[in-house]
């Protein structure tokens, strides 16, 4: 894979292709952009004819070990590696190691292991089991095995030193193993930093991983609820300046739209796409502003806009607490709120996803509050409709200097209700 | 040309016998209906509170339903008639372009609450949420099925389990023919709505004869065999159906509530019946079991872990064309789709069969497709169901 920068804004967020991308190198991933997130090869609630309804699909697939790892004897039988097995044609298929919208427990990584948890329970890799897996799910790309169990805040320091020295060791292991593999011929590997909240240790590991022959890196350990948003910014421009600016930079774990514009502005190109998905599952659908188109309207708007209040069940910005990942947020609707009973409006005015040209904010009220199937099908549609759009709406601002003006926008005006 | 219109002037239902079998009793029609015309004979599937359970309804299109359920009790609850009235009706709020058939909440008030009591007035029961006292009767329950704007409408009956004996069954087959009287006289919408007689009578045939005499003489649109389909011996259920049949008047339809399952659906095809509706297929999907022309398939059971073949490797649909079953099985642990891979292909299974029997129908080979079909589903003549044997040989079909 090869970035293709078309603008880096003064030591900060950049815009371009990632090109050849898969091992085919026939795909491509505008940046700053998303994954497409999965659980085990299937976006959540959607079959292929609903997930088709849905235009702008990320090109690279995410699927997770913690999804992948209890199948392993399966895969191993069946052998043609798993986008065959997932039915997947025409993507690039990424392989993590963790779910990002599940926290994964900490206390099991060792020197030499690290765990996922299946529907089985807890699944202990070794590097060279880690290695194994990966041959048979047969990735277009995959990151480092990591050790990023200092999310919790009160982690030590010491701690945190054992996490850097251990994911450089297991990298070092991966390394080997790929480079020695004809299976993983064409197939990219991405570092993975660590470093907790410490400054020092991001700006070493960052520094250790750039050492290594890998395409890209990951950062780890920074994901939402982990550490207070001004200071993953801080973590990130510090580990950014020791990385080579021609290889992207993917950050786990974060997806807030306010979180990622940050990040974006801090030198993040990549994103994991999950969080439509945890809005979904809240049975609530993103709203959140992201129009910086010229309009003379708007503008006079903006002069008189008054901050909107939040409504009911409101996560304010900035808060740290992890438990509240389920909590809603502000740039979604409540669905469930008995308001949109007899709403007989589009989710979004002018979204056009197939939930809005075909639905109403009352019917899927009543789908949520009758607990049918179907509110979470509808809503993953919209909700991944809006989030990729958003993505977009990025690009196009990194592309015509307006990105404090989308700022404004998503963390500014709040809901579209 | 074999279409007979209506009996009176402006009816919203017209049949046209396309061909008849000459063996049996079966029958292949085309049932015009205001939302487009259906071919039967049909398999409904039960959309019960305004959406197949996690299906949209452009899938439920492409699969090729032309009527499904909705249900009344359900939907009268939550979210009642006056907000279904504010969007168009059930159509406009689940945005269903084609027929929907409503039943009248009659078989919930049983089924599903505690402490319902029936009186000549209606149904009185407590709703399972808040406790309030509600009456359903026929009135009531033509008013909301009128909101809901369905094509076709279930009269409110008097329903009796089909295991309970004695008087109590002779009393609701009377009352249901009051209650239907009153349904008729409720109905404000009759140019755009039919409305559906419900024949009772529990398994004796004195009383099922009484009420067919009575009901036949009213003014509906097409005729439900209902009281049976609830655990009463298969023997005393298929006696009963041919004996409905044989009493109903060609010319308008015949539909056989409650009953899904494939060899059910053959035989009673055969016996005369026309439209069948069942929460079999779509229920047992959520839970793994995908229909096939041999039985059923147990996604999650281990032996599909690496079991590399569709579902079923003659299934066109879109679950078979892409996934395999050790995919399936693998997803069941890690995502709702699952349910929803198998219940496309479940509602794909029984629309393909009831199309496969119209057309052997239309082509004059209805026995022959029987006895094919019974050779795929059981491994011998020895597991042949003794009751489909007995209903089908009452038509002239012997399975060799």
């Amino acid at each position: 894979m090869k970035l293709e920068l078309s603008r880096v804004i003064q030591g900060g967020a950049r815009l371009g292709v990632l090109q050849g991308v898969g091992r085919t190198g026939q795909h491509s991933l505008k940046v700053p952009g998303c994954l497409l997130y999965t659980h085990f090869g299937t976006v959540p609630h959607l079959t292929q004819d609903t997930l088709q309804t849905v235009n702008n699909l990320p090109s690279v697939t995410q699927v997770t070990l913690s999804n992948i790892a209890e199948h392993q004897e399966v895969l191993e039988e069946f052998k043609e590696g798993f986008k065959t097995f997932a039915g997947l044609h025409n993507t690039v298929l990424y392989c993590s190691l963790h779910d990002p919208a599940t926290r994964s427990p900490t206390g099991y990584a060792t020197n030499k292991t690290v765990s996922v948890w299946g529907s089985g329970g807890r699944i202990e890799l070794t590097a060279s089991k880690f290695m194994a897996l990966l041959k048979t799910v047969k990735p277009d790309w995959y990151q480092s095995m990591a050790d990023g169990e200092t999310w919790q805040t009160n982690t030590s320091r010491k701690r945190i030193r054992k996490s850097v020295d251990r994911t450089l060791a297991y990298l070092d292991e991966c390394l080997l193993v790929h480079q020695k593999s004809q299976d993983l011929d064409g197939v990219e590997l991405f570092g993975v930093v660590e470093g907790g909240d410490v400054m020092e240790e991001r700006v070493r590991s960052a520094r250790e991983t750039a050492k290594r022959p890998v395409a890209g890196f990951c950062f780890d350990g920074l994901q939402t609820g982990s550490v207070d948003p001004a200071l993953r910014t801080q973590l990130i421009t510090s580990m950014t300046k020791e990385l080579p600016e021609d290889k992207p930079r993917l950050l786990q774990g974060v997806g807030r739209p306010d979180e990622v514009l940050a990040c974006v502005e801090a030198g993040v190109d990549l994103f994991e796409g999950f969080f439509p998905f945890q809005v979904t599952e809240r049975g609530c659908a993103l709203c959140f502003n992201y129009d910086v188109s010229p309009d003379p309207e708007r503008a006079v708007l903006e002069l008189n806009e008054e901050k909107h209040s939040a409504g009911d069940n409101v996560q304010p910005k900035g808060d740290l607490n992890c438990e509240d990942q389920t909590q809603m947020t502000s740039f979604e609707m409540n669905l469930k709120d008995k308001r949109y009973q007899d709403d007989f409006k589009s989710l979004v005015e002018g979204c056009g996803c197939y939930c809005c040209k075909n639905h109403q904010r009352a019917y899927l009220h009543h789908l949520l509050v009758t607990n049918e199937l179907l509110a979470g099908v509808l809503l993953m549609i919209h909700n991944m409709t809006h989030y990729q759009n958003f993505f977009s709406a990025v690009r196009e601002a990194l592309a015509t200097d307006k990105i404090n003006l989308l700022k404004k926008r998503v963390n500014g005006e709040a809901r579209n209700t | 040309d074999g279409s007979v219109g209506p009996l009176s002037a402006a009816s919203p239902l017209t049949l046209r016998i396309v061909a008849e079998c000459p063996v049996t009793k079966a029958r292949a029609c085309d049932l015009t209906l205001p939302h487009c015309t259906v071919n039967t004979p049909v398999f409904m599937p039960v959309g019960t509170q305004g959406t197949l359970k996690g299906i949209t309804v452009d899938q439920l299109e492409s699969l090729g339903c032309q009527i499904c359920l909705g249900n009344t009790y359900h939907l009268g609850m939550r979210p009642g008639p006056d907000l279904i009235v504010k969007a168009n009706g059930l159509h406009g709020f689940m945005n269903w372009k084609r027929n929907l058939l409503t039943d009248s909440g009659g078989f919930q008030m049983v089924s599903l609450v505690e402490l319902s009591e029936v009186t000549e007035e209606g149904v009185n029961f407590k709703s399972p949420y808040d406790g309030k006292e509600i009456l359903l009767s026929p009135e009531k329950s033509i008013s909301i099925q009128n909101s809901l704007g369905s094509d076709i409408m279930m009269q409110l009956d008097d329903v009796v389990s089909s295991t309970v004996k004695g008087p109590r069954v002779e009393e609701a087959m009377h009352r249901s023919i009051r209650w239907l009287d009153r349904c008729i006289a409720a109905n404000k919408n009759p140019d755009k709505q039919n409305l559906f007689a419900i024949i009772q009578g529990g398994l004796d045939a004195e009383l099922r004869k009484a009420c067919l005499k009575e009901m036949t003489q009213r003014d509906v649109s097409g005729f439900a065999i209902g009281g049976l389909s609830g655990g009463e011996e298969k023997n005393d259920f298929w006696r009963m159906v041919t004996l409905s049949t044989d009493h109903l008047p060609q010319e308008k339809p015949r539909y056989l509530m409650g009953v899904g399952y494939a060899v059910d659906l053959v035989v009673c095809v055969a016996l005369g019946c026309d439209m069948f509706d069942c929460v079999f297929p779509t229920r047992t999907a959520r839970f793994g079991s995908a229909l096939v022309p041999w039985g059923s398939l147990q996604v999650k059971q281990k032996q599909y872990a690496k079991d590399f073949l569709p579902i079923d490797p003659d299934c066109h649909c879109p679950t078979c064309k892409r996934h395999s079953r050790a995919y399936l099985h693998a997803l069941f642990k890690s995502d709702t789709a699952a349910m929803h891979h198998v219940t496309v292909h479940n509602i794909a299974y029984q629309l393909s069969l009831m199309r496969s029997v119209r057309q052997s129908i239309v082509e004059g080979r209805f026995p022959e497709f029987i006895r094919a079909f019974m050779k795929r589903m059981f491994p011998s003549r020895d597991d042949y169901p003794g009751w489909a044997v007995d209903a089908l040989a009452s038509v002239n079909v012997t399975l060799d």
